[in-house]
């Protein structure tokens, strides 16, 4: 997900409060104060950490439940990711069907919802409180993780709503209704309005606001600061575009940039790794190292893994629900197939771009350790490490990635604001689908609800409403609190597609085509 | 059953011309015609969520749309000429489909019209005629 953590968020509210004219900060602490003392609770009863530890109880939950899934399933990730690859690959696509979206595509778009700011910022948040151990329980989570995606990307299209008009409408809210009754269970009617509640919150604030906000950082990074509205007001004028004046073309320009930029940002990090061949060894050394005594970092072990853990849970969103609603809008005659396809995308997020932007920081030197103990050294607040220049976040990865290549800071900054813009538009689909859950279809109501969404646009862009962002990201993860639970009773039906899918495969009753 | 002769149709004016001279061609070898469309697709370009959740309905309309539009009025127009005409219509990339649509009918000859660009774009992007004329399973026909 394209958040970063708190610190870097923090970092980014400071910016923002000290441009912002007097006039417009006492009304913004007045909202700030009024919201802040509404739903702090329920921030805080999201985010809070079990007694006595800082590891909140948020990220245990989204990590057992992917152990869960993982067992149950035994290792589905590794066992079908071969057969995901093919999928993907169009092997078992019929040329017939040819003209409906493919795997890839939903892949794809899937992923552009998830890769972002989360992948550059918050990894290097991690990596400078976690230190490099931070890494190996981040790839740890993130292979764990496989498994939760791929259980409910295949209810989120076994269960979906097919229109005559050939349009469809799924994700957890539908299979939270029709699964459990389905099943004989009840209150399924009930978690799927409150999913729908929270992932409505979701979509306005950690899906819209956040992004808005981090965008502007980012544009004011390089071209100095100016207010906020005026990003605001840009952007919301082109989501307008983009989902209610339908103008393609926008749209489809950032859903073919982002994928190049996401392929270019691995592929810098590689260039970058083999110039510093000799030295991959030696990170690695410090990851395993680090994973399991910390190297210094405060918290030793405990505080390398929850970083990691944290960073992964955070990054892909297994677990949260909006990857069932983005896969189930695919045509597919298997459900399973979606399951499959999606099982890759915490490899592809977490796996792969995490985990380079953790490698390009700690084998360009940014983490200072002491040469004598080979322990790294904490700043004077003993929580995070010292790093070259005090960067931090976004500006740790972009120092590093620059010590390389100078100019990669202008390439990280647009891609910034290409990754937020995807995500804009991704959960404004993910927004709508839970609006029209509670609401019903119908073209009236989905424009009021991108109309709320488009100003929601200029408001994160604006304002620094630091606890409404918090609120949204609190929503996000109550989405997981819901859609987890309905998971673990349904499923055994996901396991039931598994054995009739792979029985039919073995059969040959489901063939390659090419 | 007589032999087929696929002609790759655009609905342009050249591929009127071309087919004008694939109705020739198959009158004088007392061959059928098979008139292809190909609706241009590749399954790993991009979409947003919104596109993918219309695709279905957008396939049914652009096919739809092909049929009733491009093939047939052409089907129509060619009655009375005395060849036998079947039409062909799919997604894909243009020459790898026409292809497919070579091997399916059985046919023993291609005839396509051609663009008629030399310069840049043709040399980054191909053409359609020149790719045909690599991977055709079949003599192809390039008609000017």
């Amino acid at each position: 997900m394209k958040r970063t953590l708190n610190a870097a968020a923090m970092s980014v509210s400071a910016m923002a409060a000290a441009t912002t004219p007097a006039m417009a900060q006492s009304i913004d602490e007045k909202v700030n104060q009024i919201f802040s003392s509404a739903t702090g609770w329920f921030v805080t009863l999201i985010f809070s950490p079990f007694p006595g530890t800082t590891f909140p109880w948020i990220v245990a939950w989204l990590v057992i439940a992917a152990a869960v899934f993982s067992i149950y399933f035994a290792l589905i990730q590794f066992r079908a990711f071969p057969h995901s690859i093919a999928l993907v690959k169009g092997d078992y696509s019929d040329p017939d069907d040819a003209g409906e979206v493919s795997h890839f595509q939903a892949l794809a778009t899937a992923l552009s919802g998830t890769v972002g700011l989360g992948n550059i910022a918050g990894v290097a948040v991690a990596v400078g409180i976690g230190g490099p151990g931070a890494t190996f329980w981040m790839i740890l989570a993130g292979l764990l993780g496989m498994a939760t995606k791929f259980t409910e990307c295949t209810l989120g299209v076994k269960y979906r709503n097919e229109y005559e008009d050939g349009t469809v409408s799924g994700g957890p809210m539908y299979y939270m209704t029709k699964g459990f009754s389905e099943r004989g269970l009840p209150a399924g009617k009930f978690m799927a309005v409150l999913f729908s509640i929270f992932c409505i919150l979701g979509s306005l604030g950690g899906g819209n606001m956040f992004q808005a906000n981090q965008a502007h950082a980012q544009i004011a990074n390089v071209v100095g600061d100016y207010p906020g509205w005026i990003t605001g007001i840009i952007f919301a004028g082109i989501v307008f575009a983009v989902i209610i004046g339908g103008l393609k073309s926008i749209a489809s320009v950032t859903e073919k940039v982002v994928p190049f930029m996401g392929v270019l940002y691995v592929l810098t990090a590689l260039v970058i790794l083999l110039m510093n061949a000799n030295m991959i060894g030696w990170a690695f050394g410090q990851i395993f190292a680090g994973a399991f005594t910390g190297l210094g970092v405060a918290g030793g072990m405990v505080g390398a893994l929850i970083q990691g853990f944290k960073r992964a849970a955070f990054s892909n969103e297994a677990g949260v629900g909006s990857a069932a609603i983005a896969h189930s809008a695919v045509r597919t005659k298997e459900p399973i197939t979606e399951g499959f396809v999606s099982l890759l995308e915490p490899f592809i997020d977490t796996v792969v771009i995490c985990t380079m932007t953790a490698l390009v920081i700690i084998i360009t030197g940014q983490l200072i350790s002491d040469p004598a103990t080979g322990m790294y050294l904490l700043d004077e607040g003993g929580t995070t490490i010292q790093t070259i220049d005090g960067n931090k976040g976004v500006a740790l990865t972009s120092a590093a990635f620059s010590a390389s290549f100078g100019w990669f800071k202008y390439v990280l900054a647009i891609a910034v604001v290409l990754f937020a813009f995807s995500t804009m538009i991704s959960w404004s689909y993910y927004g709508l689908k839970a609006w029209t859950f509670l609401f019903g279809e119908g073209h009236t109501k989905e424009v009021v609800f991108k109309v709320i969404f488009c100003i929601f646009v200029v408001i994160g862009a604006s304002a620094n409403l630091g606890p409404v962002i918090d609120f949204s990201d609190a929503a996000i993860f109550a989405m997981a609190v819901v859609n987890i639970v309905a998971l673990y009773f349904l499923m055994p039906i996901v396991k039931r597609e598994l054995h009739s899918y792979q029985s039919r495969l073995k059969s040959g009753e489901i063939r390659k085509f090419h | 059953m007589p032999k087929k002769i696929v002609v790759g149709y655009d609905d342009s004016d050249s591929s009127k011309a071309t087919l004008d001279f694939a109705i020739e061609l198959a009158k004088s070898q007392s061959a059928a015609i098979v008139i292809a469309h190909v609706l241009e697709w590749s399954p790993y370009s991009f979409l947003t969520p919104n596109e993918i959740e219309e695709r279905h309905k957008r396939r049914n309309e652009e096919l739809h749309r092909a049929e009733t539009a491009v093939l047939a009025p052409v089907v129509k127009g060619l009655e009375g000429s005395g060849v036998e005409v079947s039409t062909a219509l799919k997604y894909g990339g243009i020459a790898d489909t026409l292809c497919d649509i070579v091997k399916a009918e059985g046919a023993v000859q291609i005839v396509v019209g051609r663009t008629g660009s030399s310069g840049l774009s043709s040399r980054i992007f191909g053409s359609v005629a020149g790719t045909l004329a690599q991977i055709s399973p079949v003599p192809v026909t390039i008609v000017p």
